[in-house]
């Protein structure tokens, strides 16, 4: 088990469905800077498959970390670029 | 020398390879030249969104925000019933269609009597506000605000005897079907919803 990320910001999509959280996540790291962390606190169990693969996809983030806590799903995301 | 044909002389093969290294080289610069000019590896999509029912209004625009949100340049091209879609006031009535969908807890014959639409929309609505589910006003801003090119089709704009100033804040007008096609062609992805 690894520690959890040190975040800068937390966004929270908790509630919102799909596509939010990951529209948010996007619009939030957009306002960050380079090597900032952004913890994304989503209920959408989809999130977990759609922020990884939003990650994967695309250019300057990196996904550090997932956790599944019952019904909440925290996300840490880092702004590489 | 006529057998030698398949093994060069040493200073063949050091030329060859030097020649090589070279092509090589000049291959390389011309490769970093093409994906400059192709933008590193942004994508590009269009979707051309047809349909103005309540729940096919989702898909164009949940894909389209999306895959904003993954740096792609997309267009969604409106036309006959989807320009509905980016209609100001009509966005906000779109109905579900109670007949004809098999997966309706009740037969079509009771499904087309009056009132029957309203309702069948009226108890979607409530599942996506229970559900945390984005409007279609929600999502027509937030694909506006990710750069999502909204377009309505002109022809069906004097077709549907629409005004420009009916459409959300931000569509495109004035586009057509050869618009749409020079964005399809030049498209990674292409969807006709």
């Amino acid at each position: 088990m690894s520690s959890k990320p040190t975040a800068t910001e937390t966004l929270d999509v908790k509630g919102q469905s799909c596509p939010m959280p990951i529209v948010k996540t996007k619009q939030a790291i957009d306002d960050l800077e380079e090597g900032d962390v952004l913890e994304v606190l989503a209920t959408d169990s989809g999130s977990m498959s759609d922020i990884q693969g939003w990650a994967d996809g695309t250019d300057g983030v990196e996904l550090l970390e997932q956790v599944e806590e019952g019904d909440l799903y925290t996300h840490y995301v880092e702004k590489t670029a | 020398m006529s057998t030698e044909t398949q093994t060069p002389t040493g200073d063949g093969e050091s030329m060859s390879e030097a020649e090589l290294e070279a092509r090589i080289a000049e291959l390389e610069e011309k490769v970093a030249g093409l994906e400059t000019e192709v933008g590193d590896d942004q994508k590009k999509m269009t979707i051309v969104a047809t349909k103005g029912s309540f729940d096919m209004a989702y898909p164009p625009l949940i894909l389209a925000s999306t895959a904003a949100a993954f740096g792609w340049e997309v267009i969604v091209f409106h036309t006959f019933w989807g320009l509905d879609i980016l209609h100001e006031e009509k966005s906000k009535k779109l109905k579900l269609s109670a007949v004809g969908n098999p997966n309706m807890p009740l037969p079509n014959a009771l499904a087309a009597l009056p009132g029957m639409d309203s309702m069948a929309t009226r108890m979607m609505q409530k599942r996506i506000d229970e559900n945390g589910t984005a409007t279609i006003e929600e999502l027509i801003d937030v694909s506006l605000e990710s750069g999502v090119e909204l377009q309505a089709c002109q022809m069906t704009v004097e077709l549907m005897e629409y005004d420009e100033d009916d459409f959300y804040d931000g569509v495109t007008t004035g586009v057509g079907a050869a618009t749409a096609l020079q964005h399809m062609a030049e498209s990674d992805v292409q969807l006709l919803i």
